[in-house]
């Protein structure tokens, strides 16, 4: 037994007199850490590193099978998925664990600024950090194209159209991504070459200058209210922390990383073999348009952000505000690099946070049903409530028969099923007259298309009578009070009465 | 075993061996060597920019091609087989495809005869983010799944988002067939490289012959709040 001890140092030791890491590693993991940043608050950076190699593994591993291009990449998704042992299983790890990565590497950034760790001397690293995370996202959007399915196909075409829209060099941009006039098998291989090589290539390096920043610097310290970081006195305080209370980062600081990270991949492991890979939805056939692609969670929110913003405002919102957010990003270290680190004293910054996080929740909550989008088969898929049919007129009936025919339901629902993308007509009877009812739906308006030329006058009297019929229970019918006025005989006939309604 | 009497070679008296071969440290032979070595780096340079010529032009290329060479004539069937007064799916194989294209290069378009040889030509992709519309005859509408962008008939934008009408094809019938100029993507930009005959539709149906209702302007104050 002895012996054998004896020949396994041995062996160690030839490797170590050739190579001499093993004072450095040794070195860097017993380093002193404040003792307190032993915390399950500090696990996500490790835990982002953890999965990044998860992604790493499982990424080559499909690469073994995927096909790259764009005429049989679906039909090898296919093969993994079933002819593949255990293909599906790592298909589904690899899509689970890129959701987990973009989750977790934000969660470590909202970390890191509510404590803030980016003040001096951590500019650099929060810097890097910060293009650490726009890699992930590219990760997660050219992960998501070699998926290549109807989803991705679609979705890219979005993403070409909003790099047309970049003022002057918008065709050559598109030109450029394409590879080709349409999006089509040079597509796919830029993408692979992204996905594959480049950024994977680029985060590697970045999350090494990263580590070795935070082993260089030391981990931050837990914030104490009332300690300020000033660049004159900061480095000595540390030092003199890390001295005087400081464990070794291993084993004593790092075991909750290392518990955390075991947690976090078998969490990975649990979701896909639970929930299965991602898709691939329909084959990416451009003649197959009934669709309504939608991309992966990550990128819900900029989705629904899309949907909302005025047209108006579109394009530059597109091309400006991710500018400014990575810009106030990088900047926010070298402008905010001293002072108050706890949050208690940072009201701004928790305001931030919060706001931020609630705002990208909402959005991507809204991103899940997608209430903008109407609802294409709405028409011919959800019969008229029995309750809007009872006791009606045959003429009701006919106007019944109109709204589905004419394909209102896509946009407006009726006893709740139906699209989201106008108002619900439930009540629509007690809010507006016949009149106007009447004028909206030949004129249109208000984000409504006219549908004057897709009705005759018998259909739009039908369509009104059973509109009019659609009220919230005891709320009365709206009167348009005018009427009487222009009804009875005015003194000058001929010249405009008052108007209706007020202006707007 | 010989482990104990090895010392890191890092910690080693570098003195024999380096004592071996003296160099040369007068000061001439310094700056001479410095000296080499900047040159070399220049020459590292200019080599790397003539390399970055071809590798730019390799990644520019698709940029750079003339894009009225990426459109051609396209048979779309005989004229005859559209009904007059309805609107069709039609697609054709785009004319530059690569044989690993697959099912990609197979592009959808919305065919509308008017009457006779009078023809509208379609792209399939909204004008707002590229979704594929939906035509839908019972409305006279088209209708974009992804953000609610809806058109008329003749292409023209009735509401959503769109900042235009829909994209169109120059098309023509020759010997009773239907052809289309295209080849390339329609986007937004596709107007500014100026290549492609991809006409902005005039706003909406005010030649449009039948009711006579005007189209709407948008922000009509026409839905109560
Ligand atoms: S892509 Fe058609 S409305 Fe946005």
């Amino acid at each position: 037994m002895a012996g054998m001890k004896q020949r396994i140092f041995d062996l160690y030791g030839w490797f170590e007199q050739r190579l001499g890491l093993g004072e450095a590693i040794t070195g860097a993991a017993e380093h002193p850490v404040p003792s307190k940043t032993s915390s399950w608050w500090y696990v996500f950076g490790s835990a982002a590193a953890v999965l990044f190699m998860l992604q790493i593994v499982t990424g080559i591993l499909l690469a073994i099978v995927y096909a790259p291009t764009a005429g049989q990449a679906w039909n090898s998704l296919q093969f993994l998925d079933h002819n593949i042992r255990l293909g599906w299983y790592l298909r589904a790890l690899h899509g689970w664990g890129s959701d987990f990565m973009v989750a977790v590497v934000l969660i470590h950034l909202a970390q890191v600024f509510l404590f803030g760790a980016y003040k001096y001397p951590r500019e650099l690293t929060w810097i890097v950090g910060v293009f650490l995370l726009l890699l992930t996202l590219g990760m997660a959007f050219t992960g998501q194209v070699l998926r290549f399915d109807q989803d991705a196909y679609w979705g890219l075409g979005i993403g070409v159209s909003i790099v047309s829209r970049v003022p002057w060099i918008g065709g050559a941009l598109v030109d450029i991504l394409l590879g080709g006039p349409i999006l089509a098998g040079p597509t796919l291989s830029r993408f692979f070459a992204l996905h594959v090589f480049v950024i994977p290539g680029i985060l590697l390096a970045l999350v090494g200058v990263h580590a070795w920043m935070v082993l260089r610097l030391g981990i931050n310290e837990w914030p104490m209210p009332g300690r300020l970081v000033s660049k004159k006195t900061y480095v000595a305080e540390y030092h003199k922390l890390t001295q005087k209370s400081g464990i070794p980062f291993v084993p004593e600081g790092a075991w909750k990383d290392a518990l955390f990270a075991a947690a976090i991949v078998l969490a990975v492991m649990a979701c896909a073999a639970w929930f299965g890979p991602f898709g691939p939805t329909g084959q990416p056939d451009p003649t197959i348009i009934q669709t309504a692609p939608k991309p992966d969670v990550a990128f819900l929110w900029i989705y629904a952000v899309l949907a909302y913003l005025p047209a108006n405002l579109e394009t530059p919102a597109l091309f400006i505000a991710p500018v400014v957010i990575v810009l106030a990003l990088i900047l926010l270290p070298l402008i905010f690099g001293e002072g108050e680190k706890h949050w208690s004293r940072r009201p701004g910054a928790v305001l931030m946070l919060t706001g931020v996080a609630l705002t990208l929740g909402i959005f991507t909550r809204l991103g899940t049903y997608t209430p903008w989008s109407p609802i294409m088969d709405a028409w011919s898929r959800e019969p008229v409530p029995v309750a809007c049919l009872k006791d009606r007129t045959p003429l009701e009936r006919a106007g019944a028969i109109v709204f589905q025919n004419k394909q209102c339901r896509n946009c407006h629902a009726i006893g709740g099923e139906g699209g989201m993308r106008g108002p619900a007509l439930d009540g629509v009877a007690s809010q507006m007259t016949e009149d106007q009812m009447i004028r909206q739906v030949l004129q249109g308006g208000g984000n409504m298309p006219a549908f004057g030329n897709a009705l005759s006058p018998a259909e739009t009297t039908a369509l009104v009578d059973f509109l009019e019929t659609l009220r919230s229970g005891r709320v009365p019918a709206a009167i348009d009070a005018s009427r009487n006025v222009a009804e009875s005989p005015g003194p000058q006939p001929g010249t405009p009465n008052l108007p209706a309604r007020p202006g707007r | 075993m010989e482990q104990e009497t090895m010392q890191p070679i890092d910690s080693q008296p570098s003195g024999e061996l380096a004592d071996a071969t003296t160099p040369r440290t007068d000061a001439s032979g310094r700056s001479r060597r410095i000296f080499l070595f900047k040159m070399a780096l220049f020459l590292n340079g200019m080599v790397g920019t003539v390399l970055a010529i071809p590798i730019l032009g390799y990644l520019l290329g698709p940029a750079l091609r003339k894009s009225a060479s990426q459109n051609a004539w396209i048979d779309l069937g005989d004229a005859g087989d559209y009904p007059e007064g309805e609107t069709r799916l039609a697609s054709f194989r785009d004319p530059f495809t690569a044989p690993w294209d697959g099912q990609t290069a197979d592009i959808p378009c919305w065919v509308r005869r008017i009457h006779g040889n009078d023809f509208q030509v379609f792209a399939i992709n909204c004008a707002h983010l590229g979704c594929p519309v939906r035509w839908f005859a019972q409305s006279q509408l088209f209708m974009c799944p992804c953000h609610g962008g809806v058109y008329y008939a003749d292409g023209s934008r009735a509401s959503g988002p769109p900042p235009r009408g829909l994209f169109e094809y120059e098309h023509k019938v020759a010997e009773g067939k239907l052809m289309i100029l295209a080849g390339k993507i329609p986007t937004l930009a596709s107007k500014n490289c100026g290549g492609p005959r991809l006409t902005q539709i005039q706003p909406a149906a005010s030649a449009e012959a039948g009711s006579g209702i005007p189209s709407q302007k948008p922000g009509d104050d026409s839905w109560p709040a």
